[in-house]
């Protein structure tokens, strides 16, 4: 049987990468919004392995609650993302400074 | 009585009010009648009194007919304290009052403010009455202020001439000097003695006389010394005693009846009236009294020589008041009230009457003021000439003339003085006698002898004044010849004074002197050095500037260094106008540069908003508009709160 523990590294792994992948990537918006739903994933899998251990369905019901918001922020991002590529001609992150100070 | 003595006052200012706000109603005619009356029922009236507290032995009235209010037990009222003294005062105030209201029909006779000026003069008469009928602190601050208030109107009242607006100012300006001496004097008496009353106050000066107060550490002051000195500084002011006497000279920029009135019968003799009224508290301070005897004498001596380079005739008669103003101080620092008093009393005739001679030479000069451009006045002017003349001859003490007894009186008495300053003061007031003559008969004789030095057009012209100026001269100069052969032995030796002036028995001067009657002040007189410094100084001035006028050239050459500190007056307008005028405009400056531009609007108000502009310009670089970057920002406060609880 796989322990907790295991479960809950992949967890702070996942999520780690997300992290970096958020910092690291200067290039695309697509992939920050990827990193973001990975994120929540990371927190999905932390949920489902408290709920299984733990014995108490709560934490699936929220996963299905986090999957669906999810998925609605995706769809959401996507659609930002358009319109923007519209108004600017670019999805480089590096180039999307108006808000400088 | 009691409505007799409130009607004395009140009847002035029902003038007054009429004449001022009612002036275009009623109309010149109408404005000056209106006061007249007044001034002349306050005038009777005054008369009734001085008849029932001399003549009839008549109580003292000491009652207060209005309380105003009542605070912590100090109540503040109205009232009157009608005393001999009190009754002299009244009668010499409406009386010398109400020849000016006369005389100012001719001399403001085509005067735009004709109605004004008799509602000010009428207003100053009430004043004056509430300053010398009060028997409290607060009703004597009432009528310094009031009448310090209608001097400053009337010095003002051609008010479109510059001159005028500048002497106003500075006459108030002076006053404010002077009367915040003395509102910390009252200050003072309120906190010792827990009363405005007079004779509340006096009943308790022998227990403040044994206090003494701290004023800068490590000091101790006797109280009543401090008291009176404070006290007086207010008559320096108002009686425009050596340094405050700035002011008095520049007030000639007034009216003649005026200059008459305030400038130099009453008004500017409030503050000797005040000290001999405060007799029973300056008698327990001989610090003060040598204080007063010092200013006293510096005035009467050095403002008399300055008179004697004026060109100006209204000017000349006012470095006289002046001098005069010193003769009272000293009398009242050697404890002589009474000489004091008979003093004011006798030069409020003979000087009202040189002012108002003076007021008659310049209507008939067509408003020429300088002597240099007078001369032979005499057969034009014959009442004038010799109203003049009687005026002249009392200012300087010639035997059997008013000025004469009042002014032995004091000399004698400063002889025979033992307080600290009384050998200057002799000195001072002995000398002042020669310069008293010289200055006087100086102006008379240019003016009215010797060559006619006035252009042809003002000359043709030349005429004896109406009957409204002549009249006053001659009521005047009645009293300035008899009233002190009349009245010196009761005033001086007698008991007039018994029940309002207190001497202590080792400062009683007067009663050193042996001869009381008025014979005996005459022949004593051609024992002494005063009625022959008098003549001296008559007869150098006839003969430097009638007999012989190159003298006068010759000695104005040969004592340049002197005739120039005269004629500057000792320097003493320019140190004030450098160190006070400048020194404090300067001093507003640097508070405008430092505290309002620097600090107020440099630190306070640009300042923040300075802070705010530079903070905003460093915290700009942090918004770099990077999307990581802000998300980096959430992350590490994330990581910063979750570590915050762990912590905790």
């Amino acid at each position: 049987m796989i322990p907790l523990s295991s479960y809950l590294t992949l967890g702070a792994i996942m999520f780690a990468i997300s992290i970096a992948g958020i910092f690291i990537n200067r290039k695309n918006v697509i992939i920050i919004l990827m990193c973001i739903e990975l994120m929540l994933l990371a927190v999905n899998i932390n949920f489902i392995a408290f709920s299984y251990f733990m014995g108490d369905v709560a934490g699936q019901v929220f996963v299905f609650f986090i999957l669906t918001v999810a998925a609605a922020e995706a769809a959401i991002g996507l659609a930002i993302l358009v319109v923007l590529f519209r108004n600017r001609r670019t999805i480089n992150v590096a180039e999307l400074d108006s808000m400088k100070g | 009585m009691e409505n007799i003595y409130l009607a004395i006052p009140l009847a002035s200012l029902f003038g007054a009010i009429i004449a001022g706000f009612f002036g275009r109603q009623i109309g010149r005619i109408g404005a000056h009648t209106v006061t007249i009356a007044g001034v002349g029922v306050s005038f009777i009236l005054s008369l009734v009194a001085l008849n029932h507290i001399v003549f009839d032995g008549g109580a003292v009235y000491n009652e207060s007919v209005y309380t105003w209010m009542v605070s912590d037990g100090l109540k503040f009222e109205v009232g009157f304290l009608i005393d001999h003294l009190t009754v002299m005062m009244m009668a010499v105030v409406t009386g010398v009052s109400l020849m000016v209201h006369v005389y100012t029909i001719g001399y403001m006779h085509d005067d735009p403010g004709y109605q004004r000026f008799f509602s000010y003069i009428s207003l100053f008469t009430f004043s004056m009455l509430m300053l010398v009928m009060s028997n409290n602190f607060m009703q004597l601050f009432f009528g310094w202020e009031a009448v310090g208030l209608v001097s400053y109107l009337l010095i003002g009242f051609w008010y479109k001439k510059e001159t005028a607006i500048y002497a106003n100012l500075k006459a108030f300006l002076v006053n404010r000097v002077g009367d915040f001496g003395f509102i910390l004097g009252i200050a003072a008496v309120v906190m010792y003695a827990g009363s405005l009353d007079y004779i509340e106050v006096f009943q308790k000066a022998e227990q403040i006389a044994g206090l003494s107060i701290v004023i800068i550490p490590g000091t101790e002051w006797s109280l009543m010394t401090v008291i009176c000195i404070l006290l007086f500084i207010g008559a320096m002011g108002k009686s425009a005693q050596v340094p405050l006497h700035v002011w008095l000279p520049d007030s000639m920029e007034g009216p003649t009846p005026i200059s008459a009135l305030i400038h130099a019968a009453t008004m500017v003799t409030a503050g000797i009236f005040m000290v001999a009224r405060m007799s029973p508290l300056y008698e327990w301070s001989e610090t003060a009294l040598s204080f007063v005897l010092v200013i006293g004498a510096i005035t009467a001596f050095f403002m008399g020589l300055i008179g004697i380079v004026q060109n100006d005739i209204k000017r000349v008669v006012a470095y006289s008041t002046l001098s005069q103003l010193g003769y009272m101080t000293v009398a009242l620092g050697v404890s002589a009230y009474s000489a004091a008093v008979f003093h004011l009393m006798t030069h409020a005739f003979f000087k009202a009457l040189l002012f108002l001679a003076a007021g008659s030479v310049i209507i008939a000069m067509h408003h020429e003021q300088d002597i240099r451009k007078m001369g032979g006045l005499k057969k034009y002017m014959p009442i004038t000439y010799w109203t003049s003349l009687i005026g002249s001859l009392a200012l300087i003490g010639f035997p059997g003339f008013s000025g004469f007894f009042s002014k032995d009186a004091i000399i004698e008495a400063v002889h025979y003085s033992q307080i600290p300053g009384s050998g200057f003061a002799y000195l001072m007031v002995v000398l002042g006698v020669f310069v008293t003559a010289f200055y006087s008969f100086r102006m008379f004789f240019l003016v009215f002898h010797g060559k006619e030095r006035m252009d042809e057009h003002t000359k043709e012209h030349l005429h004896e004044t109406p009957w409204v100026v002549t009249v006053p001269l001659i009521a005047l100069a009645i009293p300035s010849v008899v009233i002190g052969w009349l009245t010196v032995e009761y005033m001086l030796f007698g008991t007039y004074f018994a029940d309002s002036i207190v001497v202590k028995n080792i400062h009683n001067v007067l009663g050193q002197i042996s001869f009381t009657t008025e014979f005996g002040f005459i022949e004593h007189a051609f024992h002494g050095l005063a009625v022959y410094l008098a003549l001296a100084g008559l007869i150098a001035a006839w003969y430097i500037y009638l007999v012989n006028p190159k003298i006068a050239d010759l000695l104005q050459q040969k004592l340049a260094v002197v005739y120039r500190l005269l004629d500057k007056k000792y320097w003493v307008d320019e140190v004030y106008f450098a160190v006070f005028g400048n020194g404090s405009r300067k001093l507003g400056n640097s508070f405008w540069r430092i505290g309002d531009v620097g600090v107020i609007d440099g630190f306070i108000v640009n300042g923040s908003a300075k802070l705010v502009g530079w903070l905003s310009g460093v915290m700009r670089h942090i918004q770099t508009g990077i999307l990581y970057h802000y998300a980096f920002a959430m992350i590490l406060g994330l990581m910063g709160l979750l570590l915050f609880v762990y912590v905790k």
